[in-house]
C-alpha cells in the first residue's frame, strides 16, 4: 500500500494526502504537471520536501534502499535503464546482490527472458534490439528481483501502436501492483482507478473511464 | 545506430571461452609489456602471428577482426608514416604491427569473455583492497558503464550532426557539441536514477 501524507514537493508538487491500494492505478495529465515527480516519489527517487511517503509502512526517506528494493521503476526510455552490453548481462545486472552464485544467477536470468519472451535475445546486443524489445527487456531487469510494486513513467511513449498494445498488456497481467504514469488513455481506462494531475495538485482521482472523460472534457 | 567498437561477447565453446577472464587479462597484459620490451625489425610480425593464432584458437571470424582493424587503420597509417620519417621503415613497421597485435589480442579478450564474467574478476581480483575502502562491486559497475558509454555517446553524436544538418548547420561547430554535450549528461542522470531505482548503487 503506498501512501502520500501532505507530501509535497517544492515547485513542482502541492501537498497530496492519497493512498493507493488498487491494484492497476494510472496517472494521467498535461506534461510537466507532475505526474513523473509524483511516480518518482512512490521509490524515493524525488523525497518529499514536506511530508512524508510511504510504502507498506516503510517511509522513503528513512528506509529509501528497502523501498526501492519493493518497488521496481520502469522510465520511459529504456536506454538510459539499460546498462550492460548484452540482454542477458542486463538481467544479471539485477541478480548479482540477490543470488551471488553464479550457475544460480544464470538459471533465475533464463527464467527471467523465458517469462518475457525474451529468450532468444540473451546475447544480443542490447543496441540491437526495437524500442519495443528494449522497454520489454527493462521491465523483465526490473521484474527479476520480484518487487511488489511497480512504478512505470509513461513507458509507451516512445513505441507504436503494437508495442504500446504488448507493453500494455504486459503490464496489466503482473501479478504486482501496478502504477502506471500515461498519456495512453485506453491504457489508462483499462485500470481500476486513475488519477489526474494538472499545475502539481490532483484534480481527479476515481474510477479510470471517469477519469479520462475528465482528462478529455478539461483539454477541450 | 552505430556498431559498438569494442566488440562484443560472441560466447562459444572453444579452450579460451572456457578459460576464465583473469589468466585472459594478465596474458594481454602480459603481451602488453612483451611488445614494447622486445625489439627488432620482425617482432612485431610475430606478435601479430601470434594474435592471429590466439583469435583462432578463439574461434573468432575473419570479419570480426578485420572489423576490429578498421576502427585503427587510418591511425596505423598515420603512425607509419611519422616513424617512417622520423625513425626508418623497419621501425615503422614494427610500432605498427606491436599495436595491430595488441589490438587484436584485445579483441579476443572481448570476443571470448562475457562482460558478466570480466566484471565477476575484476571484482574478485580487488576484494583484498576493500580493507582500503575500496568497493569492488562499485569498481565493477563503473567498468560495465564505461564500456556501455562508448558507444551511446557515438550514437548521440551521430543522432546530434544529423539534427545540425537537417537545419543547415553542418559546419558549426555550436550546433553539433552544445547538444551533445547536454545530451551526454542527461542521459548520465537519466542512467544514474535509473541504478539507483533498481537499487544497483544502494
Amino acid at each position: 500500500m503506498i501512501e502520500f501524507v501532505d507530501a509535497a514537493v517544492d515547485g513542482r508538487l502541492h501537498p497530496i494526502t492519497v493512498t493507493l491500494a488498487d491494484r492497476r492505478i494510472a496517472v494521467i495529465g498535461a506534461n510537466g504537471s507532475g505526474k513523473s515527480t509524483l511516480a518518482r516519489m512512490i521509490n524515493g527517487l524525488v523525497e518529499p520536501t514536506s511530508g512524508r511517503v510511504s510504502v507498506d509502512g516503510l517511509d522513503t526517506r528513512r528506509d529509501g534502499r528497502a523501498v526501492r528494493r519493493r518497488v521496481g521503476f520502469v522510465f520511459t526510455d529504456p536506454a538510459a535503464q539499460l546498462v550492460m552490453p548484452t540482454v542477458a548481462e542486463d538481467v544479471a545486472l539485477s541478480l548479482r546482490r540477490s543470488l551471488p552464485d553464479k550457475a544460480e544467477r544464470r538459471a533465475a536470468v533464463t527464467r527471467v527472458l523465458e517469462r518475457f519472451g525474451l529468450a532468444e535475445l540473451a546475447h544480443r546486443s542490447v543496441h540491437a534490439l526495437s524500442g519495443g524489445q528494449r522497454q520489454l527487456l527493462a521491465i523483465a531487469t526490473v521484474l527479476a528481483t520480484d518487487p511488489a510494486v511497480l512504478v512505470a513513467d509513461e513507458p509507451t511513449t516512445l513505441l507504436d501502436l503494437a508495442n504500446t498494445r504488448r507493453i500494455g498488456e504486459v503490464l496489466l497481467g503482473l501479478d504486482q501492483q501496478v502504477v502506471v504514469v500515461t498519456h495512453d488513455l485506453e491504457l489508462a481506462a483499462r485500470c481500476d482507478r486513475a488519477l489526474v494531475v494538472d499545475a502539481g495538485r490532483i484534480v481527479f482521482d476515481g474510477p479510470a473511464a471517469a477519469a479520462v472523460d475528465h482528462y478529455r472534457a478539461a483539454v477541450s | 545506430m552505430t556498431a559498438n567498437p569494442l566488440g562484443l561477447y560472441r560466447p562459444g565453446a572453444s579452450v579460451l571461452h572456457r578459460l576464465t577472464p583473469g589468466p585472459k587479462l594478465l596474458g594481454l597484459f602480459v603481451l602488453g609489456m612483451a611488445v614494447l620490451v622486445v625489439r627488432g625489425p620482425w617482432t612485431g610480425a610475430g606478435f601479430l602471428a601470434l594474435a592471429f593464432g590466439l583469435a583462432a584458437l578463439g574461434h573468432l571470424s575473419i570479419g570480426t577482426i578485420l572489423r576490429s582493424l578498421r576502427g585503427f587503420a587510418v591511425v596505423g597509417a598515420l603512425l607509419l608514416a611519422f616513424n617512417a620519417w622520423q625513425n626508418d621503415w623497419a621501425r615503422a613497421v614494427e610500432v605498427v604491427t606491436d599495436l595491430g597485435a595488441l589490438i587484436v589480442t584485445a579483441t579476443v579478450l572481448t570476443a571470448t569473455t562475457s562482460v558478466d564474467d570480466l566484471l565477476d574478476s575484476i571484482v574478485r581480483g580487488l576484494r583484498p583492497f576493500r580493507r582500503f575502502g575500496v568497493d569492488p562491486d562499485r569498481v565493477g559497475l563503473t567498468f560495465s558503464l564505461m564500456l556501455r558509454a562508448v558507444p551511446e555517446t557515438l550514437d548521440l553524436a551521430a543522432e546530434t550532426r544529423d539534427a545540425a544538418r537537417a537545419r543547415g548547420l553542418e559546419r558549426s561547430i555550436r550546433a553539433r557539441t552544445t547538444p551533445l554535450v547536454l545530451r551526454v549528461v542527461a542521459r548520465a542522470r537519466d542512467t544514474g536514477d535509473a541504478l539507483h531505482a533498481r537499487g544497483v548503487v544502494d
